[in-house]
């Protein structure tokens, strides 16, 4: 199945070249989770501040189970703020 | 100590200016900057008053920390009634202008009265004059910056002036210091031109001593290490700026887009911090030339760009081809995604008008969105715009009227009535996005709930700053809750509008709270000034502030009718992203609010309230 993976600001460093405007689209297995997905990318998980799937808050605990579907938009940020 | 206890009065109207005391009681009560320049506001003025009237005051105010060693300790506000709203008006600024205030020997400014003919205030430890502003009236802010610095010889002058907007008007003109800090909202700066007052000029070298030096050194070194350490103020907002708020918004499905007729802006990539820091196709240099940090800061936050050289907007206009304050989140919101503009250099360039003739970019971008409706619905057209075809996503008549908006000439001044005023003259006031007159900031309170309550509730009008729940609904700092709930946002509200009213008080900056709690603040202020300042009583501090504000609009007029938002966020439900479907639930969490405070189900403070606070 197919996801999009997007990474920002310091997270962006750890995309594979091809990726533009932050964010790549890749294949994987069926079921894989956010952990996996972050894991294959070499993204360490303590980086992962904010981890939202399809705009959806995945909390910690979560991703090491959360399964991915087909389709779906997988977007982190280290900490970050604004305002 | 900390306090220079000394207030300078200056009586536009007679020409004078006179030193006198603090009122350290209220200064033990209100703190500083906001809260303490709001009692004398409120004490000094009628709230009926017309905020362009020679009898409204403006109050220029450091806080007991300003031009202190502690991080980011060079704030400083400007209190009065606002031009746009009609409500109390705050309004913060950083750059280096506060410190030199304090240094210079002042708590507080508080200018009354109306010059006879433009005048500018200068000031040198302690002594203060009114000059003739003459030369300087009809100048941008950049002008006048360098004009005064060159008149006096002297290049380490600070000033905070108006340009052009404030002059002529512009319901949300700013009031300028070091060339692009700004107190942006809520039409200070157009106060400031109501009253010939072009800028003020210090230079100050007297110091702050504090009451413990040496645990004031102890404690704000501790303080600093903590910034350093945590990873947003050490390293995120340094690097990335607000600006790293884009994307973020735009995914969580919370970036008004087109005056929030949607809550996704396709073009939020294009505009963005990562966007700010690629190089460009056109000449191969980022948009982002380098960060920048205002007096005293250990985060540095601040934006320095270019606009590519070759764009429309800068060609043989040498001025604007230079490194100068770049966009914040805020300002590439409203430029951007509010009007549909996607083009950073556009953004940028408009971003430098805003600074250049002094006016808010929040205000003025989210008016130029109204303004496209009114346009693209054919409420207005041509004729009436003066041959701009104003459509959304149109780089060309965005920077146009900024440039208009700027010098108060053509459609320009109608954008510079502010979106309430403008879609009223035009007979559609449910499209002006704004609470009690103030437009919108970055934030769908569809996509996140505890917004719409900020908004609504806000003292000075629609604004993030108050109570900015995107830290914990959305980056979940200091802890994480669900952006899409009503359940528990009183709460949250309330607590971080108390906090900001501390933080807004003391002369620090409040980005420094992603890093600091009150426990943090507390000692530094506590080790300034005598008081015996912990948590409890520095919260009690941000509760009273709230409660005068308050008190303040409702004997102004406002009541319990405007703590409302616009029809649309109340009734058409967002289109795409995760909060597809939804409204904000304000009247879920409104009632629980005026609970939670102490108020009446009218939204009036009970007696026992204002007796508990000693308000």
């Amino acid at each position: 199945m197919r996801v999009t993976v997007k990474l920002y600001a310091l997270l962006g460093q750890y995309l594979p070249s091809g990726a533009t405007d932050n964010q790549i689209e890749i294949e994987v297995a069926e079921g894989a989770t956010v952990q996996e997905v972050f894991a294959r990318f070499n993204v360490p998980p303590k980086s992962c501040h904010l981890v939202l799937v399809n705009g959806m808050y995945v909390e910690p605990s979560r991703r090491p189970q959360y399964a991915l579907q087909n389709n779906d938009t997988l977007a982190a940020w280290p900490p970050i703020a604004g305002g | 100590m900390a306090w220079a206890r000394n207030v300078l009065r200056v009586n536009l109207t007679k020409g004078t200016c006179k030193n006198e005391p603090l009122n350290m009681e209220w200064a033990h009560k209100y703190l500083g900057q906001r809260g303490l320049a709001t009692k004398y506001l409120v004490e000094e003025t009628d709230p009926k008053v017309d905020p362009l009237s020679p009898n409204n005051k403006m109050i220029m105010a450091t806080g007991p920390l300003t031009g202190t060693c502690a991080s980011t300790a060079g704030r400083y506000s400007v209190v009065t009634k606002g031009a746009l709203t009609g409500a109390i008006a705050c309004s913060n600024s950083g750059g280096f202008f506060g410190n030199e205030m304090k240094n210079a020997g002042y708590d507080m400014i508080i200018f009354e009265g109306k010059a006879k003919s433009p005048v500018y205030l200068y000031i040198e430890n302690e002594k203060a004059e009114l000059l003739d502003a003459g030369a300087f009236w009809g100048k941008s802010v950049w002008d006048t910056e360098e004009g005064i610095k060159a008149k006096h010889q002297d290049p380490l002058i600070r000033v905070a002036s108006i340009g052009v907007a404030g002059e002529k008007g512009v319901k949300y003109a700013a009031v300028v210091n070091d060339m692009d800090r700004a107190a942006g909202r809520s039409g200070v700066g157009t106060v400031m031109g109501s009253k010939n007052l072009k800028a003020v000029a210090i230079r100050g070298t007297l110091g702050v001593p504090v009451r413990d030096f040496k645990r004031f050194m102890k404690v704000t070194a501790d303080a600093k290490k903590v910034l350093a350490d945590n990873a947003v103020t050490g390293q995120g907002l340094p690097k990335f700026g607000t600006q790293v708020l884009m994307n973020v918004i735009n995914e969580v499905g919370a970036l008004p887009t087109r005056n929030h007729r949607d809550i996704q802006f396709e073009g939020a990539k294009n505009i963005s911090a990562e966007a700010m820091a690629e190089p460009r196709k056109g000449d191969g240099k980022p948009n982002l030339v380098t960060n920048a940090a205002c007096f005293g800061c250990t985060i540095g936050c601040g934006r320095v760009s270019t606009v590519e050289r070759s764009h429309y907007t800068v060609v043989d206009r040498p001025q604007y081809q230079v490194a100068s304050g770049g966009l914040e989140y805020e300002a590439a919101w409203a430029l951007g995604a509010a009007t549909g503009v996607d083009d950073l250099n556009a953004l940028t360039f408009a971003n430098f008008i805003c600074n250049e003739q002094g006016f808010d970019p929040i205000s003025f971008g989210a008016t130029v969105g109204a303004a496209m409706e009114l346009f693209e619905t054919g409420v207005i057209t041509t004729k009436e715009t003066g041959g701009i075809e104003l459509k959304f996503g149109s780089a060309k008549a965005l920077t146009d009227l900024a440039e208009l908006t700027g010098k108060g000439e053509g459609f320009g001044a109608e954008i510079g009535l502010g979106s309430k005023r403008l879609c009223e003259k035009y007979g559609k006031p449910e499209l002006s996005m704004s609470v009690k007159g103030q437009e919108f900031p970055a934030y769908d309170s569809r996509g996140i709930q505890g917004m719409g309550l900020t908004y609504a509730t806000s003292n000075r009008g629609a604004c993030h700053l108050r109570s900015y729940t995107v830290s914990s609904e959305i980056l979940g700092v200091p802890v994480k809750t669900d952006p899409h709930v009503t359940e528990g946002k009183a709460e949250l509200v309330k607590a971080f509008q108390d906090a900001t009213s501390v933080v807004d008080s003391s002369g620090l900056c409040v980005f420094t709270t992603f890093g600091w709690t009150l426990e943090d603040i507390a000692p530094q202020i506590d080790a300034a000034c005598e008081g015996g300042w912990t948590v409890e009583k520095l919260l009690e501090v941000g509760e009273r502030v709230w409660n005068l504000e308050r008190k303040y609009n409702l004997a102004a007029g406002f009541s319990k009718k405007d703590d409302t938002l616009p029809a649309r966020i109340l009734k058409d439900a967002a289109k795409t992203g995760p909060a597809k479907g939804m409204v904000n639930g304000l009247k879920d969490m409104l009632p629980k609010y005026y609970e939670v405070r102490g108020w009446t189900s009218e939204g009036v403070p009970t007696n026992q309230t204002l007796e508990r606070l000693g308000v």
